[in-house]
């Protein structure tokens, strides 16, 4: 299945992925999805319909088992999760998403050894320069900061080598919910340079206010796909997959 | 009380912490012990007295000792090429066991297979150069006054600044390179390290080749002091992840300090209670700073 996306040649186009840690038992059951140039998308849906083993095996981290993951036109589906980043696709595990034993420094220098020697430190310069705080705390081990702090650190990682899309598996868990805010507005901002984002999360509120569109996943499978707004505003799909009563308001996401 | 122990200490403890570096490394990395690591300190002894051989028969004849040491420029020329010729077979035994055991099995598989490939490689030792005892020299050293009742030969003071080099070396790898860095990674979060852009599998290979070669620089150590026997690396076995663990697993420099602390406790066991409590001492060790520290002198991991 194929978005419509007339103007646009999809950055990131997966097509009927199967996948699963054991060859048997597949978790994720022929999911696609296409993401175009700049765009943000959302992938929801109830909790074990395959959420995060869809966006950890795009990554590389749980074996594929058939279907299809190209990167601008290109077939990255067979290659292992170390070349990926090579490839310009980032990504930003949901728990342990930085080296704690490491100073923020370090993790950051660790992420740009693909890059060449003479860009590593102007790209770390950029990115104390868009997270102050991780310039202030760059000699701390990693495993000491704040939730937040490190959720930080696990982006800006996964910046730091200029991918073209950056995926990440739900940004917000166990963050207070003013952190869960900045983490959006961040993500906005990291959009705003040119990097489109795909995320899973169960945060369906904050996460479809500053998508572009979203899918709904069930038992591993497409369920919905559409605009942000469209799928907020529909009352079945809210009550079927977006955490209940709460989302049935009319309210427009900005 | 007499300060001699601190020589002898201080050499066991160099011999052990070069082989508990590659031990502590292995397991953080790899996760798993590997009861075969003893071989690289025999196998690393036998390729050096085999490829000095082979050089002093090249050669016609063998070739005379640097100034007041007891071995010639063969042996260091050996050493070299032995250190790489043992972090190959780490390599290779890694390529033809291990690295099937990782990807199927649990690590208790891979302790046990690590047990059998020890008994191996001892008994392929005995059958290649027999279980007598050998040496790199017969000539005998004089050992030199330090003062305050310390002795030490030349051989016994060159190997420990030899050691202090080689660890300062590794040190500085692991924690200035970016070679370094990818070891760390992969030793906290495998995934997280191959999602960074890490080539888990070539860290590996670092891995078994950094500390086939530290094992082997052991074995010389032991050559050039003791003697050369296929047991020499398994008898070491025990003290080696002593240290490890005493240091706290992952850490280079725990593994180090950790040798020195039980070579040291060793030199003083034999000199004050009597050298039947040498082995024993490493152990009672163990476990008081197990009890009081249980993740090691320098480990993070609970």
């Amino acid at each position: 299945m194929s978005a419509p996306q007339a103007e646009n040649q999809p950055i990131l186009a997966v097509t009927d992925l199967v996948s699963g840690y054991d060859p048997g038992v597949p978790i994720v059951r022929g999911a696609s999805m296409t993401v175009a140039p700049g765009e943000i998308v959302v992938i929801l849906g109830p909790n074990g319909a395959g959420k995060s083993t869809f966006i950890k095996s795009i990554a590389g981290l749980v074996p594929k088992q058939s279907g299809s993951v190209r990167l601008e036109g290109r077939e990255i589906a067979a290659l292992p999760a170390h070349r990926l980043v090579h490839e310009g696709l980032a990504f930003v595990p949901q728990t342990e998403n930085v080296f704690g034993q490491m100073s923020v420094e370090d993790n950051l220098r660790l992420a740009a050894g693909i890059l060449p020697k003479a860009e590593r430190a102007p790209q770390l310069d950029k990115m104390y320069g868009m997270f102050a705080d991780l310039a202030r705390q760059r000699h701390l081990s990693a495993g000491r900061l704040s939730g937040g702090q490190r959720q930080m650190v696990a982006v800006a990682r996964a910046l730091m080598v200029s991918p073209r899309v950056v995926m990440l598996d739900e940004p917000s868990a166990g963050l207070s919910p003013k952190l869960v805010e900045q983490v959006f507005v961040n993500l906005a901002g990291i959009r705003k340079a040119g990097v489109t984002i795909v995320l899973v999360e169960q945060n369906a509120r904050a996460a479809l206010a500053i998508a572009d569109r979203a899918y709904i996943l069930a038992e591993g499978r497409n369920a919905h796909e559409g605009g942000a707004a469209d799928l907020w505003n529909d009352p079945a799909i809210a009550a079927l997959y977006l955490g209940g009563g709460k989302l049935r308001s009319k309210e427009v996401p900005a | 009380m007499n300060l001699q122990f601190l020589v002898d200490g201080l050499l066991t403890g160099s011999i052990i912490g070069l082989g508990a570096i590659g031990v502590t490394l292995t397991y953080s990395i790899l996760r798993f012990s590997n009861f075969a690591h003893g071989e690289f300190i025999s196998w690393g002894a036998y390729a050096t007295l085999f490829t000095s051989g082979i050089l002093g028969w090249a050669l016609g004849g063998a070739v005379p000792a640097i100034g007041p040491f007891s071995f010639g420029w063969t042996l260091l020329v050996a050493a070299v090429f032995a250190m790489a010729l043992t972090g190959l077979l780490a390599l290779g035994l890694d390529y033809v066991l291990f690295r099937h055991l990782r990807r199927r099995a649990n690590a208790i598989t891979a302790v046990m297979a690590s047990f059998g490939a020890s008994m191996a490689l001892r008994s392929l030792l005995e059958f290649f150069f027999t279980s007598s005892p050998t040496y790199f020299s017969k000539k005998l050293q004089i050992a030199k006054q330090l003062g305050l009742g310390i002795r030490a030969t030349p051989d016994q003071m060159v190997l420990i600044g030899l050691t202090a080099a080689l660890v300062l070396s590794i040190h500085l790898l692991l924690t200035r390179t970016q070679t370094g860095r990818s070891m760390r990674a992969v030793s906290e979060n495998p995934d997280l390290a191959r999602v960074a852009g890490i080539d888990v599998a070539r860290i590996v290979n670092i891995t078994w080749m950094i500390g086939g070669a530290l094992a082997c620089a052991a074995g010389i150590m032991v050559g050039l002091l003791v003697q050369i026997r296929p047991y020499m690396g398994f008898d070491l076995l025990l003290p080696l992840f002593a240290a490890a663990i005493l240091g706290g697993i992952g850490s280079v420099p725990g593994a180090l300090i950790g040798g020195l602390i039980v070579g040291i406790a060793e030199a003083v066991a034999v000199q004050t209670v009597g050298a039947e409590w040498r082995a024993a001492i490493a152990f009672l060790l163990l476990i008081v700073v197990l009890i009081v520290r249980p993740s090691g002198l320098f480990g993070v991991r609970s």
